[in-house]
């Protein structure tokens, strides 16, 4: 194995670790994580390289006689285009078509950058989602606008009370909340005619299918600690909202 | 069932759930086209079959299958496909009257809706985890099998 220089070292710890930092924070699956970096540290002649993710920090030993890094993890949120992003910066470094600094810079631009979609797109697709599944589940068309502006709502104030209290099951619960209330007064004042597919439907946007997805991929993987994580996290995002909707339905 | 209907819908509800989960701009169509084809395929087996299980491991299955094609295809994640076609999967609708009778009392009917409710959740992981399977062993196959053409070559 051939040596590297000091400050080429760091620069490739700098690179992997912001690298993982950037997936984990984006709702990579923990496996894939892992193994961007390993190849990544391969590529740059780290071949017993060892690597330890959390959902809440990342722990990277380059090898046995040099010092671990470690970085942590703040927030999470669901931002796939910047998981493509980076792993494609990731295959690029490992096919040798970036150098080790250009591969950094462009980590730095990519974790600098809001790849996010505009607010109203987000919350106008949130909205047609609940109306399709508003039909998809069996709702009637009169429902159909209700439920797309009740879905478009709640989404909405997720995403604010989100911001402005940081709490995600909170959130979640206030929204499911809101949009219990919103379908029966909906229905009560004599506009809708089922509150059961309204509900239904509009609480879809909120169903947490990125950890779930990820919790039985990282379980399948052994990732135990991710994976038991994330499960947690999805049972008791579904509880918040099932709680939100059955405080409204005992009125 | 209409069909036409029920296909637009369902890729209509995928596209829009790529939006809200910020996947790259140019695969949201194949988001959509992913989240179809596990709702038809759930959809045909639960009306050949009549069992909200199977037809939900059946949809999950060809969810996963179709997105790990496309994530070779596009060098991309597999999640970046995968979890906007799950969404349409997930008992929404069980899990709401399960709650629903919780706030009513009525226990028994409010546990039978969960229990199906915790089974279909299951069927999804299962799907995933046999797509998974699946879909690594044939790839190793095919490494194999393209290894052993360059070996020929080379001879």
């Amino acid at each position: 194995m051939t040596q590297i220089s000091e400050t080429k070292r760091e620069l490739a710890l700098d690179c992997f670790l912001l690298a993982g930092k950037v997936m984990m924070e984006s709702g990579a699956e923990t496996y894939r994580v892992e193994d961007t970096m390993i190849r990544m540290a391969v590529s740059q002649n780290m071949s017993d390289s060892h690597c330890f993710i959390t959902p809440g920090g990342i722990m990277f030993s380059p090898s046995n006689d040099l010092p671990t890094r470690f970085v942590r993890i703040r927030s999470r949120r669901t931002d796939l285009e910047r998981v493509a992003l980076v792993n494609s910066v990731s295959r690029k470094l490992v096919a040798g078509e970036l150098t080790l600094q250009q591969a950094y810079e462009e980590m730095l631009v990519i974790d600098r950058t809001n790849y996010l979609f505009a607010m109203w797109l987000q919350v106008l697709a949130a909205g047609v989602a609940s109306a399709c599944f508003l039909i998809l589940m069996g709702g009637t068309w009169a429902d159909l606008p209700f439920a797309f502006v009740i879905g478009g709502l709640g989404f909405l104030i997720v995403e604010t009370v989100l911001i402005k209290t940081r709490v995600k099951f909170f959130a979640e619960f206030i929204g499911a909340l809101a949009i219990g209330t919103l379908a029966l007064l909906v229905v009560n004042s004599g506009f809708g005619t089922n509150p059961d597919t309204i509900i239904i439907g509009s609480v879809m946007p909120l169903v947490p299918g990125l950890l779930i997805t990820n919790a039985v991929r990282d379980l399948m993987a052994g990732h135990f600690v991710s994976g038991l994580s994330m499960g947690a996290e999805a049972f008791l995002t579904a509880f918040a909202i099932g709680a939100g909707i059955a405080l409204v339905l005992s009125f | 069932m209409n069909w036409p209907l029920e296909a637009f819908l369902s890729f209509m509800a995928a596209g829009a759930f790529g939006i809200v989960f910020n996947t790259p701009r140019r695969t949201l169509i194949s988001c959509g086209l992913v989240g179809m084809s596990g709702w038809l395929v759930y959809r045909s087996y639960f009306l050949l079959f009549d069992d909200s299980v199977q037809a939900t491991f059946a949809g999950a299955f060809s969810v996963a299958i179709v997105a790990h094609v496309l994530a070779k295809r596009f060098k991309m994640p597999m999640i970046v496909f995968s979890i906007a076609g799950i969404i349409p999967l997930v008992p929404g609708s069980r899990a709401y009257n399960a709650m629903r009778n919780i706030v009513e009392e009525d226990f028994l009917e409010a546990i039978s809706f969960a229990a199906e409710a915790l089974m279909i959740s299951g069927a999804i992981a299962m799907g995933l985890v046999f797509a998974e399977v699946l879909m690594q062993i044939y790839f190793k196959y095919q490494a194999k099998r393209i290894q052993r053409k360059i070996g020929m070559t080379q001879n």
